[in-house]
């Protein structure tokens, strides 16, 4: 390494420093992700009590020193249950997330590279599910599955799957005659290979926007499934239950009860969406609204 | 015939698009009611159920039949506005579903009425001044505005405006309990109470009704002043724009008269997203406020297990997705009269 490097030596590094430089918002959500990253990972065991605790004389007390969120109507520590909240909810968003992204990779994929009746069969039974309200089927779903936090995640993930899947499809579709593709073909690939090593990585950048924008989605949906009673059951702790539980005491004024987690919820999907902002100017510029 | 008449053909054309996905949403909510966990006989049963009555309503609800022949079943009595019993209210779900409406319609509209009316300006004028205030006000409230959990935002409106402030009514449904409901008309309370010229209800409904729309407002605001912005200034950078401009036309006539109306489409299409957005955002709202809608019906049967209801709320939202959806695209003939020719 020389003190004046060439740009053109570095190449995708210097372009991501160059890009977090010149847009300090998206190296705060580089942190503000690593943060939530910490309270998931480490959250239990950081917390100052125990996040199920319960402490009939210190209930509803107001944010103070010794309770940075204050006290819930039985006395738990309503900071510590906002952090142990998170490896929850950051898991459901990630596993529904994740099951959308390798199920709508897939369909989406094959469609895209074969066409034919698969390719219509799948636009069908994608604009179908696009044609509910998508919080409402997720709602219809678990109401039909049953009423755990795995169902939740299927949900979620199953009113997902339609983006990725157009998306894969899209990118697919324009390359599946490309001429890198035809190359690979003439060498002896097969198709399936060809597909999956040589094509669908194209579709990748435009994937992980969708991913990070996913993600503060995922976890809205989550957090509103459980605000109206789905999924998780109390006494957990988790953003959305906790908000539902603090609203019955806010029209008698504790309001930290509700505003600490909804604020918490707000951040992580803050993140997510700056991340996938910034994510969005790294890897096509052109797309900035 | 209808070469005749392209526009006409286009609708038609349309119109029949939409049928094969009635015809989805139909089997998926079929689907969605036969895959209760379990039998779920037992559930239509209730609790108290012994062996034989549950049987019984495995024979009633046709349940021992093949399942195409449940399907056909089940498509017959959809035909004919049957959706099930309620199990909480005893009444037939349609029947609930129907009066409860109007509620949630007119806090839905109500909403995107002033989502619009704040987010399009706002996309206007940001993409008119790019970098001034306005723009930045503009990124700033698209960033929150779709960060925001709607449950969330209505509790803090509730504690500002109804606890600190105390000029917003309790957040309990859509009347206070001095005024005397409208009489029914269309159900929709600002335009009933209007019809029988009664103002003061007109009032405290509005009164009533400000929080809650606001709430689903902020949420819908984000997406609708974003595309906005993207759109015009997509119009504005075009070459018609400089023609226009240098053949002299005023600076109003040009950026309405022309930039505006060819900017409109995405944000039309756009409004069609953002309506099934809302109509989720909906049941949260609905449950904050306390509000007798069709949304707030099913989170009241989903916690007591009340299948029919639920199933029955999903595909009438549905339904009136689709509904909604064509309409929108009816619309684009309307706005851009280019559309209706390409589609023949």
């Amino acid at each position: 390494m020389t003190d004046a490097p060439l740009p053109r030596t570095q190449g995708t590094w210097a372009h991501l420093v160059y890009v977090l430089r010149a847009n300090p918002v998206t190296l705060l959500a580089f942190g503000m992700f690593a943060f939530l990253i910490f309270c998931a990972v480490f959250g239990p065991a950081v917390v100052p009590y125990d996040p199920l605790a319960t402490n009939a004389a210190k209930s509803l007390q107001p944010p103070s020193w010794e309770h940075w969120f204050g006290t819930d109507q039985i006395g738990r520590d309503v900071f510590s249950r906002v952090i142990v909240a998170t490896r929850l909810d950051l898991m459901i968003s990630v596993a529904a997330v994740a099951l959308s992204f390798v199920v709508g990779s897939i369909l989406g994929a094959v469609a895209g590279y074969w066409g034919g009746w698969l390719d219509s069969v799948l636009n069908r039974f994608l604009d179908t599910i696009m044609a509910f309200p998508l919080f409402v089927l997720a709602m219809g779903i678990v109401a039909a599955l049953g009423n755990t936090i795995e169902n939740i995640i299927y949900a979620t993930a199953i009113i997902n799957t339609p983006f990725y899947a157009r998306l894969v499809r899209a990118e697919v579709n324009i390359r599946r005659n490309a001429g890198f593709a035809q190359a690979a073909k003439l060498c002896g690939n097969s198709d399936l290979r060809v597909l999956a090593f040589h094509i669908f990585p194209n579709a990748l950048p435009p994937m992980m926007v969708q991913v990070s924008l996913n993600l503060g989605w995922a976890i809205l949906n989550a957090a509103g499934l459980s605000f109206i009673g789905l999924g998780v059951r109390p006494p957990t702790p988790e953003w959305g239950i906790m908000v539902a539980e603090g609203a019955n005491f806010i029209v008698s004024g504790e309001w930290w009860l509700a505003v600490f987690p909804g604020l918490w919820l707000m951040l992580a999907v803050f993140t997510f969406n700056l991340l996938g902002d910034g994510l969005r100017d790294i890897v096509d510029p052109r797309k900035r609204t | 015939m209808l070469s005749a008449y392209p526009r006409l053909r286009a609708v038609l054309l349309r119109c029949a698009q939409a049928i094969p996905v009635v015809i989805g949403v139909v089997v998926i909510s079929f689907l969605l009611t036969r895959a209760l966990p379990g039998d779920p006989a037992v559930y239509f049963a209730g609790v108290m159920a012994d062996e034989a009555s549950i049987e019984e309503t495995r024979i009633a609800m046709g349940l021992d039949k093949p399942m195409t022949q449940q399907f056909v079943i089940y498509v017959g009595e959809l035909l004919r506005g049957d959706l099930g019993m309620s199990l909480t209210s005893g009444r037939p779900v349609a029947t609930d579903l129907a009066n409860r409406l109007p509620a949630s319609l007119e806090l839905t509209l109500t909403a995107l009425i002033l989502a619009s009316a704040i987010a399009i300006p706002l996309g206007i004028l940001a993409a008119t001044r790019p970098g001034t205030w306005v723009d930045h006000l503009c990124r700033v409230v698209v960033t929150a505005g779709v960060s925001l959990p709607t449950f969330f935002t209505g509790i803090v409106l509730i504690f500002v405006f109804y606890y600190l402030l105390g000029i917003a009514p309790s957040p309990l449904g859509r009347l206070d309990f001095i005024y005397i409901e409208p009489d029914h008309i269309t159900g929709f309370y600002l335009i009933d109470a209007a019809l029988t010229g009664d103002w003061e209800t007109w009032r405290g409904a509005a009164k009533q009704l400000i929080l809650p729309a606001g709430t689903l407002a902020l949420f819908t605001l984000a997406p609708l002043a974003r595309m906005t912005r993207a759109s015009m200034l997509g119009a504005l950078s075009s070459d018609f724009i400089r023609t226009a401009r240098a053949a002299g036309l005023t600076n109003r006539k040009v950026l309405y008269g022309y930039a505006f109306r060819n900017a409109l489409l995405p944000v039309v299409t756009t409004l069609g997203m953002v309506f099934s957005f809302a109509l989720g955002a909906n049941v949260l709202v609905e449950k904050v406020f306390a509000w007798p809608g069709i949304g707030s019906y099913a989170v009241e049967a989903l916690v007591v297990s009340d299948y029919a209801a639920v199933q029955g709320f999903v595909l009438a939202m549905a339904l009136l997705f689709v509904v909604l959806n064509l309409v929108i695209d009816l619309l684009y003939t309307a706005i851009d009269p280019r559309i209706g020719f390409e589609a023949s």
